[in-house]
C-alpha cells in the first residue's frame, strides 16, 4: 500500500525529516511516534499528498478520494455549521447517500445535537471529532491520523478508539501519536522517527 | 449538477454563504470605492477633464479589487480549511475557479455601486467603458485570485499580494482607460478578452502547484 524509500523532505535549508524508509502492506496499522520537530507531521502531509518529498522515493497506492486525513487542525469552515462542512465535503468526495451517512457519523461521533451550530462555537474536543466525521465520510481505504487523540475528552477517545478498531484490517492506517499505549493492541508496524 | 462544474459551483456557493454570514469584505469594498470617488472628486482640479477622471476611476476600482482580494483566502487560513480542499477536491483548479467566481461577484457588487456613481460625481459611462470595466475586472480577479494563494501560503501576505498583483493590473488598466477614452475601444476590448483569456489558462493550469508544498 505504501513503500518509502530515503524519502527526506527540506525547507529551504531546513530538514524537516530526515531520511526514512518503510512499507505498509494494505489492512496494515503503523504507529509513527519521535520527539517533538522529529518529522511525524512532515511524514503524514508527504502521505496525504499535501507535500511533495525533496529526495527518496514515496509511493502510495491509494487514490486522493479515497484518502482521509486528520491533522492539527480540523480542515473545515468556522462560519459553517457541522451539517454544512459535511455536505460541502461529502459533495467533493462524491459520497452516495451523503444526507444518511453525515447524520450517522455525527450520531455516532456524539455531534448530533450540535450540528447545525457553527463550528466556530466549538471547543477543541468537538473540532477534533467533526475532523474525524469529515476524515471517515467517504470510507477512506488509507487514513492518516496525526495525533488524533489531542483535545479529546475521555469520552471522545473512546469513541475514537472504537472508531479505530472497526477499521482495522478493513482499512490501512498510518497513525502519529505520543501516547502508544493507546493503540497497543491495534499496530502492525512501528516507525520511530529522529529528530533531525 | 455533477463533475468539475457541479464542485465549483457548490465551492462558490460557499464563498457566498461565508460572506453573507461574516460581512467583512463587500462592505469595506463598497465603503472604500464610494469613498475613494468622493475624495476624487474633490481632488480633482475644475476642468480637469473627462479622462483625467477615467483614470480615478480606475485607480479606484483597482484597489477596491485589492482589498477584496487581499481576504480572499481568508476563510481557508482558519482551521487550515484549504488542506481539506485540496484533499477532497478531484481537479483542484475547481478550487481557483470558484474563488475567482467568488472574488468577481464582490467586485461586481462594488462596481454596481461605483459605477452610477462616478457617472454622478464626474462623468458619463458609454457601453464600451462598461465593457472594459467587465472585462478587465475578469482579469483582476483571474490573476489575483492566483496571486493572493500565492501570498496567503507566505509570510508578509499584505505585502506580498500587492506586489504580485499591481504589475500584472497594469495591462488591464491601460486596456480599460483605452476602452473609455478611445474612439476605436474595439482593439482596447479584443486586448483586454486576450489577457484575460491567456491569464485564465495559466492560472487554472498552476493553481495546482500554488497548493502543494
Amino acid at each position: 500500500m505504501i513503500r518509502a524509500e530515503e524519502v527526506e523532505k527540506r525547507y529551504g535549508q531546513r530538514r524537516a525529516l530526515r531520511p526514512v524508509s518503510f512499507a505498509l502492506d494494505r489492512g496494515g496499522f503503523l504507529v509513527v511516534t519521535g520527539a517533538n520537530g522529529a518529522g511525524k507531521t512532515t511524514l503524514l502531509r508527504l502521505l496525504a499528498g499535501l507535500a511533495a518529498p525533496t529526495r527518496g522515493a514515496l509511493a502510495v497506492d491509494a487514490s486522493r478520494d479515497r484518502l482521509g486525513y486528520l491533522g492539527h487542525e480540523a480542515l473545515v469552515y468556522g462560519e459553517l455549521s457541522a451539517v454544512e462542512n459535511l455536505e460541502l465535503f461529502g459533495r467533493l468526495y462524491r459520497v452516495p447517500e451523503r444526507r444518511e451517512r453525515i447524520g450517522m457519523l455525527l450520531e455516532r461521533l456524539g455531534l448530533w445535537e450540535a450540528r447545525r451550530e457553527r463550528v466556530s462555537a466549538y471547543s477543541r474536543g468537538m473540532r477534533q471529532r467533526l475532523a474525524l466525521c469529515r476524515v471517515l465520510l467517504h470510507d477512506p481505504e488509507l487514513l492518516v491520523l496525526d495525533e488524533p487523540f489531542t483535545a479529546l475528552d475521555e469520552e471522545g477517545a473512546d469513541r475514537l478508539d472504537e472508531e479505530l478498531r472497526r477499521l482495522v484490517g478493513a482499512s490501512t492506517v498510518v497513525l502519529a501519536t505520543h501516547d502508544q499505549d493507546r493503540v497497543a493492541g491495534l499496530s502492525t508496524g512501528h516507525l520511530a522517527l529522529v529528530a533531525s | 449538477m455533477s463533475g468539475y462544474v457541479g464542485d465549483v459551483v457548490a465551492l462558490a456557493r460557499k464563498d457566498l454563504l461565508l460572506e453573507l454570514r461574516a460581512r467583512d469584505t463587500l462592505p469595506a469594498m463598497l465603503l472604500f470605492v464610494v469613498s475613494t470617488l468622493v475624495v476624487f472628486h474633490f481632488a480633482l482640479p475644475q476642468g480637469a477633464g473627462d479622462d483625467a477622471a477615467y483614470g480615478l476611476l480606475w485607480v479606484a476600482l483597482v484597489f477596491t479589487a485589492l482589498l477584496g482580494l487581499a481576504r480572499a483566502w481568508v476563510p481557508e487560513r482558519e482551521h487550515a480549511a484549504l488542506d481539506g480542499l485540496v484533499l477532497a477536491t478531484g481537479d483542484r483548479s475547481a478550487i481557483w475557479l470558484a474563488k475567482t467566481v467568488a472574488a468577481l461577484a464582490f467586485l461586481g457588487a462594488a462596481e454596481v455601486v461605483a459605477l452610477p456613481a462616478f457617472a454622478v460625481l464626474f462623468a458619463p459611462l458609454d457601453a464600451a467603458a462598461v465593457l472594459g470595466v467587465v472585462l478587465a475586472s475578469v482579469g483582476i480577479c483571474v490573476v489575483g485570485t492566483l496571486a493572493s494563494a500565492m501570498a496567503a501560503a507566505g509570510r508578509g501576505r499584505e505585502v506580498i499580494l500587492p506586489l504580485l498583483v499591481l504589475p500584472l493590473s497594469i495591462p488591464l488598466v491601460v486596456g480599460g482607460v483605452g476602452a473609455s477614452v478611445s474612439s476605436e475601444p474595439r482593439t482596447y476590448v479584443a486586448f483586454l478578452c486576450l489577457y484575460d483569456a491567456v491569464f485564465a489558462i495559466l492560472s487554472w493550469a498552476s493553481f495546482e502547484y500554488v497548493v502543494t508544498e
